[in-house]
């Protein structure tokens, strides 16, 4: 059924598809109506769950890890400081092996006080040990959450899904929803072999000396590495299944481009219409949208950017001291297998709009810049 | 408190990593033979995190999911949450967390399950610092003790924070003190926690003879004179909070004799003792005041 929805909502509605059985969440602006449209879904018994009313996102966390723990699908979502105050247990839930879904809406960090999108909460998770998706559509943000769960589920890994602060939680756009028995053929039941369980008593999380811990921490790693061909395949099912596919990344007009732009979330839609209008004037030039951030999609982004003449990543979201975060990956992709330039521009921090007009300026800076001076171009900073 | 029926199975091994004279081991093993094999204990950061053993052995013989520091109380109702939508109704789980993780780091948290009574039973085993990172102050620590933070020179002057009262005024079904030296009692109040649904707040007090500078076999000595004495008075609160039953009948003992075996007080002067034991006895008549005043409220207790 197609329904005019706001981004927020379409997560909600991706959860009731979804069959999850415990939710944990702490409102938090721009992630309100999650929340909100999430226990309506319960108190009315569209959504056959427990939603665990918090005091707070860190206890959020707390409790899908404990729910999570006993077998059962959880699900909480957050923004910005509920994020950061939730780090310790987004640690544990890796250690733990949960797989749990997060959906984060992108919201720049304070102080100054910022409700307005940025990148810097979900990057500083990076070395967490979840996998993040980054989504560009209210449609991508509901049906990444199917996904999410079944991706987690194999590989025992918990998923953050993210959004952009009101650029898609708060704007309305159609979305096709998932109806839950649809969707049970695609997601199974979860129903996990090790859990707490008084039949087969283990401890879990218990001290581990030197002699284990690394080896733990190897299978974390080797998690990451399998969820590579796990996300590639479950966006193929979701595909054969709903008519929508999903990829690691999402190239537009790479193949003769001299120049290809790399983004991430809603400002990959306004690059895109950007790239349109600069083909229809001669202008060989592409964009490469980078939907999974973590496992990074090494293979892919150096497939399509190697064979291009100049790279230029955009990124919403600043690493102090060391270039925009999808630069550094992005370098780190291409290391040892291109010399062509690839050059970081910073721009929309605490919500500033991205708008065509910004981007077309970079893409004709791009083109005109020579590496790799400077590595950092500030985007419409006032100095 | 006199009914001597303790069960027999053991669901706590020999093997476990506590220290000799260890009041929280002694708690586990009466709760576990009061609560029985269908139970699932969240323990985090505290003296029980090393207790039950490293990976891959366990000191106990029923489930346990290790949890961060301040996440003991909601990381068991997430546990029961989990369970109940698996079709599991029945079984118990259990928060056990220290005094760090109880009075301080995880009130918060606490707070939330007792606030939305939460079908679980909550465990403090109060030994009265941050006994597991080598004796620290926390909120628990009586007035005059030393620790490692609070020096002799500067030992600790607050009171221990009353968290029975915190507890009530979350009006949940069932609260209780409990300690070590009444294995019997103990186990009754588990056992009633385990029939009641909602939040179940018991605090055991659980010496420590390494943080108290105790000799090891005095531990349950400290267990039962801290309750003669008046300082770690026994009790329930019932009827969401309407209803304080005191444990009145023993044979008082002096705050003095409590005191003298504990290194933890043995800076105090003459003065600064007769100072706290005055404090000891006005806590213990304003308790029992309090247990009349309830008691005098018509229909309050039902």
């Amino acid at each position: 059924m197609k329904k005019v929805v706001m981004g927020n909502h379409a997560v909600s509605y991706g959860v009731r598809a979804s069959e999850v059985k415990v939710i944990s969440a702490y409102p938090i602006t721009p992630q309100t109506h999650v929340v909100e449209l999430l226990s309506e879904l319960v108190a009315n018994g569209e959504i056959d769950a427990k939603f665990i009313k918090v005091e707070s996102e860190h206890s959020a966390m707390a409790a899908c890890v404990g729910a999570s723990a006993a077998g059962s699908r959880a699900f909480t979502a957050t923004s910005s400081q509920g994020l950061l105050l939730m780090t310790e247990m987004l640690h544990w839930a890796v250690g733990a092996r949960l797989p749990i879904v997060l959906t984060n809406v992108n919201r720049a960090i304070g102080p100054p006080w910022s409700i307005w999108t940025d990148q810097n909460d979900s990057l500083s998770m990076r070395d967490v040990g979840w996998i993040q998706i980054y989504c560009e559509s209210n449609q991508e943000t509901q049906d990444a959450i199917p996904q999410a769960f079944k991706i987690a589920e194999e590989v025992n890994l918990p998923v953050m899904l993210v959004l952009d602060a009101f650029f898609l939680s708060h704007t309305y756009e159609i979305v096709d929803l998932l109806e839950t028995e649809q969707v049970r053929d695609f997601l199974p039941p979860y129903n996990p072999e090790i859990k707490l369980d008084t039949n087969d008593p283990h401890s879990f999380g218990n001290l581990a000396s030197p002699d284990y811990y690394m080896e733990l921490r190897y299978m974390i790693e080797e998690a990451m590495n399998d969820a590579r061909s796990v996300i590639k395949r479950v966006g193929k099912e979701f595909g054969e299944h709903f008519g929508r596919y999903y990829d690691m990344v999402v190239p537009y007009r790479c193949d003769d481009a001299d120049v290809i732009l790399v983004t991430s979330g809603t400002v990959a839609s306004t690059t895109r219409a950007v790239i349109d209008e600069m083909r229809d004037e001669g202008i060989k030039i592409g964009a490469l949208k980078i939907r999974v951030f973590r496992p990074f999609p090494f293979k892919e982004v150096s497939d399509i950017l190697c064979s291009t003449k100049k790279v230029a990543v955009l990124d919403r979201n600043i690493s102090f001291g060391n270039h925009g975060v999808f630069y550094q990956e992005v370098k780190s992709a291409l290391y040892g297998k291109t010399d062509i330039p690839i050059i970081g521009y910073v721009l929309g921090l605490g919500g500033r709009d991205v708008t065509p007009k910004v981007i077309r300026e970079i893409a004709d800076k791009a083109i005109k810049d020579k590496n790799p001076e400077p590595y950092i171009n500030w985007i419409g900073v006032k100095r | 408190m006199r009914e001597a029926r303790i069960p027999t199975e053991e669901l706590m091994g020999s093997g476990h990593l506590a220290c000799q004279g260890c009041g929280a081991t002694i708690a586990m093993r009466f709760a576990l033979k009061a609560l029985g094999r269908e139970t699932i204990l969240v323990i985090p950061a505290c003296c029980w995190a090393v207790i039950d053993g490293t990976f891959p052995h366990s000191a106990v013989d029923i489930p346990i999911f290790h949890t961060a520091f301040e996440t003991a109380a909601v990381t068991a109702s997430g546990v029961k949450a989990g369970l109940e939508m698996r079709g599991d109704f029945e079984t118990t789980v259990v928060a056990w967390a220290g005094d760090g993780g109880t009075f301080d780091i995880g009130l918060q948290a606490l707070s939330g399950t007792a606030e939305r009574n939460d079908d679980i039973i909550y465990v403090c085993y109060d030994n009265e610092a941050y006994m597991n990172t080598g004796i620290q102050r926390s909120s628990s620590t009586p007035v005059g003790s030393w620790t490692t933070t609070t020096p002799v020179t500067n030992y600790k002057k607050r009171p221990k924070k009353n968290m029975v009262d915190i507890m009530a005024a979350h009006a949940i079904p069932y609260i209780a003190t409990a300690s070590v030296a009444y294995p019997e009692d103990l186990i009754r109040k588990f056992k009633k926690a385990k029939a009641i649904k909602g939040t179940k707040y018991i605090q055991v007090l659980a010496p420590c003879p390494t943080g108290w500078k105790l000799s090891p076999e005095l531990s349950i000595w400290a267990a039962r004179k801290a309750v003669t004495s008046k300082v770690y008075p026994m009790l329930e609160i019932t009827e969401n909070g309407n209803k304080l039953t005191v444990w009145k009948d023993f044979e008082p003992t002096s705050f003095k004799e409590y005191i003298k075996p504990q290194g933890r007080f043995r800076h105090l002067k003459e003065n600064e003792i007769e100072e706290i034991a005055k404090g000891v006895e006005s806590s213990w008549q304003r308790l029992l005041a309090r247990e009349k005043m309830l008691a005098s409220i018509p229909g309050l207790d039902t």
